[in-house]
């Protein structure tokens, strides 16, 4: 669990700090807050309660933001928006949400976020070590025309998996209704929520954020539900590996290109040269030379042939004896769906179709690997 | 027949000059759920506090040393095939591996089970 704190400024708590303790569960420190990394359940049954059933995770720590254009026009933010991020905002209709990153001069990635038009306002949320600095990346940018206000007393709360529609239909009769990606204020047992169908596990689900004072009853609600069981971070990151979903300051960061990232999917058309609003965001130059001519490099899945698990920061070699290192593993971990170790990282362009043999470094020896195709489970959105 | 603990939560059974070898229930229970097990081979030589097998949760991997010098001698195939078994027996079935003790005196410094139950209290 990576933490970077000093030792002497106390933890940040979320509203369900009081809950997490109530359940048993195990605090650790994580993005400068005290998190659950599991419960009682353990991370292998957390995980897989959640592919099977319905899983309620705390994700409070990440950060909402509302950034609201001064003209008023919901139009007019996906415009100032689209200055800092490769993707098509305007084009969100009200009631969707998109994936975006904020990229930098030189084409790396700042960070990765949820973009949602609730009408004349868009809604972020973005990644807990990130929030502080994605805050003043906004205001230096966009302040003039833009009016960015972080939600410091919401709490955010993911139910996912296949039981999560049946679970919150009890509380917010609609939430069939709502297919992947659909986003927007919602009362959820009378309470005024935003809800999103979408999540970072690759199962269906939804994310609620919800009024930090009406939070703790809210997931007592959920948790009364049978199918529902409280999920650590611990789960949260193996459900989220073996979706072959990304974690900004492993698999992505200053150093990878949303194209070296196998992005690509997320940068639309319009955005493209040739497209109507091409560029126009930090390091579009760079990041649209790759699309046209190819990125030296990219991230893959890879399947260990063995058992050992291949972690983060393992060296990958193209054969058993090469000493010249030729990538990195950036996320790495056993999957409990797959009863196998599973891991992602960087590989030459050329090394990078599925089915490629690798070599990950691991206590001295070289461990084959293969390089397979993500998500490593199928993902199961309500399309 | 003697059991003996270590401060980096590790057992030993000692019968005459071998030593079966596993850890305690406590540290399963800070490991969480276990999903790999890496055992010496039998007939490596170990020193004490030498890193001797690697125990794997879902999130990181974890050295476990050997509390004394010796051979090893028999390693535990059960739990490399159901590593699972390390949290639901690890005072028992999932032993480790045993070695044949190269130095008795080495047993002086360990800790009787009141004393480890104190040092996890």
């Amino acid at each position: 669990m990576m933490l970077v704190r000093d030792d002497v400024t106390p933890l940040n708590r979320t509203p369900l700090h009081g809950l997490h303790v109530a359940l048993g569960g195990k605090l650790v420190p994580f993005a400068g807050y005290e998190m659950p990394v599991q419960y009682a359940t353990g991370v292998l049954r957390e995980h897989l309660h959640t592919r099977g059933s319905a899983g309620l995770f705390d994700v409070s720590h990440m950060g909402q933001i509302k950034l609201r254009a001064k003209s008023g026009r919901v139009e007019d933010a996906a415009l100032a928006l689209e200055r800092l991020v490769p993707q098509d905002i305007v084009a969100i209709a009200p009631g969707r949400q998109r994936y975006a990153q904020f990229t930098d001069e030189a084409g790396g990635i700042l960070d990765d976020l949820m973009v949602a038009n609730f009408g004349d306002h868009l809604f972020l949320v973005v990644n807990a070590a990130c929030k502080a600095a994605d805050e003043v990346h906004l205001r230096q940018h966009l302040s003039e025309t833009c009016v960015i206000e972080p939600l410091t007393d919401r709490a955010l709360i993911a139910l996912q998996g296949p039981k999560a529609e049946s679970v919150l239909a009890r509380f917010y009769a609609e939430a069939p209704a709502m297919r992947f990606m659909d986003a927007g204020p919602h009362r959820v047992a009378g309470i005024a929520c935003f809800v999103s169908r979408s999540g970072y596990t690759g199962e269906d689900g939804f994310e609620l954020s919800v009024p930090a004072e009406h939070a703790e009853a809210l997931a007592k609600d959920l948790l009364a539900d049978s199918d529902v069981l409280p999920i650590g971070l611990g789960a949260r990151d193996s459900l989220r590996l073996e979706a072959g979903l990304c974690l900004y300051g492993h698999d992505i960061d200053l150093t990878t290109t949303p194209v070296e990232a196998a992005l690509e999917w997320s940068v639309q058309k319009s955005r493209r040269r040739g497209g109507a609003r091409a560029g126009g965001f930090p390091g579009a130059s760079g990041i649209l030379e790759q699309f046209a001519a190819g990125a030296p490099r990219r991230r893959v899945g890879l399947r260990p042939e063995g058992r050992a698990p291949v972690r983060e920061g393992a060296a990958l070699f193209a054969d058993e004896a090469s000493s010249e290192s030729i990538g990195k593993v950036t996320s790495g971990g056993f999957g409990p769906s797959l009863n196998a170790p599973v891991a992602m990282g960087y590989l030459p362009s050329s090394l990078a179709a599925p089915g490629t043999r690798v070599f990950a470094e691991v206590r001295g020896q070289r461990l084959p690997c293969r390089v397979a195709a993500t998500p490593f489970v199928p993902n199961t959105y309500k399309r | 027949m003697t059991t003996l603990f270590t401060s980096d939560h590790e057992w030993l059974r000692i019968e005459d000059d071998v030593a079966t070898i596993g850890i305690t229930d406590y540290a399963q229970s800070q490991l969480g759920d276990v999903v790999f097990v890496e055992l010496p081979k039998v007939g490596r030589s170990l020193k004490k506090a030498e890193a001797a097998a690697v125990v794997e949760s879902v999130k990181a991997a974890s050295d476990v040393y050997a509390p004394i010098s010796g051979d090893v001698i028999e390693v535990n195939e059960a739990i490399t095939a159901e590593p699972a078994m390390v949290n639901s027996d690890a005072a028992g079935k999932a032993w480790f591996f045993k070695l044949k003790i190269a130095d008795k005196s080495e047993l002086g410094s360990l800790m009787d089970e009141a004393a480890y139950k104190a040092h996890t209290a």
